[in-house]
């Protein structure tokens, strides 16, 4: 009886270790991906820098509140504020081992991101049709390059996204793919927290 | 499955990943309402263009913080510090990066135009 009661301990002292080992290494690729977003936040931080001494300079271009559209761009941040909690979703539907709520909640959470990027082509688009490129002033490019670099950004993770949903469909949930699920996580919500920063400095500021 | 189970409800929790759907919906209703009191106080033009500047920087500070607790998690628990003092280091680097920048070069400016 009290062996088989020491053989469980063991058991389970043998588990916790090998647990323990698993979310050492976890945190340690989650660290690693951690540290890469923090050196995207400062390129990021050259961007807004760049934005931030050269909106002034219009040239014989518009300046800000001539092209914004607040109604648009509020559209446009519901949609990433919505693939930000419907990732969320997903990632915990990954974390309980439920293969169908994960592809659901992250073609959801593709959906939102495509309808972002979409609007955000739509609106470049319309700009350079006007004559608004950013060949036209400082502010331009800085405006261009800025919002850009973000919908890169986004664009990347959408394409990240459709191949992990593409994985998880194929191999199920690994404990690899919750992994790799997480760490898209941290980059999906990372861009919401830069899209606050870009639609407060750039489209609301411009228009206040 | 039931590995990835135990996983959830282990404290010992890998930083920065880890969250439910409390945390989720909580962030998403205070992150909804820090975005709608800045637009509408740009949109409104109820407020003097300073008021307004001030006020949506202040919104802007708060929905990044949320963001970062609710969607990021970043805490002060053992295993979540490594994330949040890289966090802050970076923070430090990106207002010196910004903030210099600007002082730079409106004082270049100012200089120049003189």
């Amino acid at each position: 009886m009290s062996n088989l009661a020491e053989q469980t301990l063991d058991a389970h002292v043998e588990q916790e270790h090998g647990h323990e080992h698993h979310h050492d290494t976890d945190s340690q690729d989650i660290l690693g991906f951690w540290l890469y977003l923090m050196t995207d936040c400062i390129l990021f931080a050259t961007a807004f820098a760049g934005y931030a001494v050269l909106y002034r300079n219009i040239a014989t271009g518009p300046a800000g509140f001539e092209i914004f559209d607040l109604k648009y761009v509020a559209i446009e941040t519901a949609a990433l504020l919505l693939s930000s909690i419907t990732y969320g979703f997903a990632m915990i539907s990954g974390r309980r081992g439920n293969k169908s709520a994960v592809l659901g909640w992250l073609a959801v959470t593709f959906l939102f991101g495509a309808t972002f990027i979409g609007m955000e082509v739509n609106e470049f688009h319309h700009l350079i049709s006007e004559g608004h490129g950013p060949n036209v002033s400082a502010f331009l490019s800085a405006f261009f390059g800025l919002v850009g670099l973000h919908g890169l950004h986004v664009t990347a993770g959408l394409i990240w996204m459709a191949v992990l949903m593409f994985e998880v469909a194929k191999r199920g949930l690994s404990k690899q793919s919750v992994l790799r699920l997480s760490l898209l996580s941290l980059f999906w919500h990372f861009l919401d927290v830069v899209w606050i920063c870009v639609f407060t400095v750039v489209y609301l500021k411009g228009v206040a | 499955m039931q590995r990835i189970e135990g996983h959830d409800s282990h404290q010992h929790a890998a930083a920065a990943d880890h969250g439910s759907y409390v945390d989720y919906l909580v962030g998403f209703v205070l992150s909804v309402i820090l975005t709608v009191i800045p637009f509408w106080m740009v949109m409104s033009k109820s407020f003097s263009r300073q008021g307004t500047m001030i006020g949506i920087a202040v919104f802007a500070v708060a929905q990044v913080i949320v963001q970062l607790k609710y969607f990021l998690h970043l805490d002060f628990t053992k295993e979540g510090k490594i994330n949040t003092l890289a966090f802050l280091f970076t923070a430090l680097i990106i207002v010196m990066l910004v903030g210099l920048s600007i002082w730079i070069i409106t004082t270049a400016d100012a200089l120049m135009m003189r």
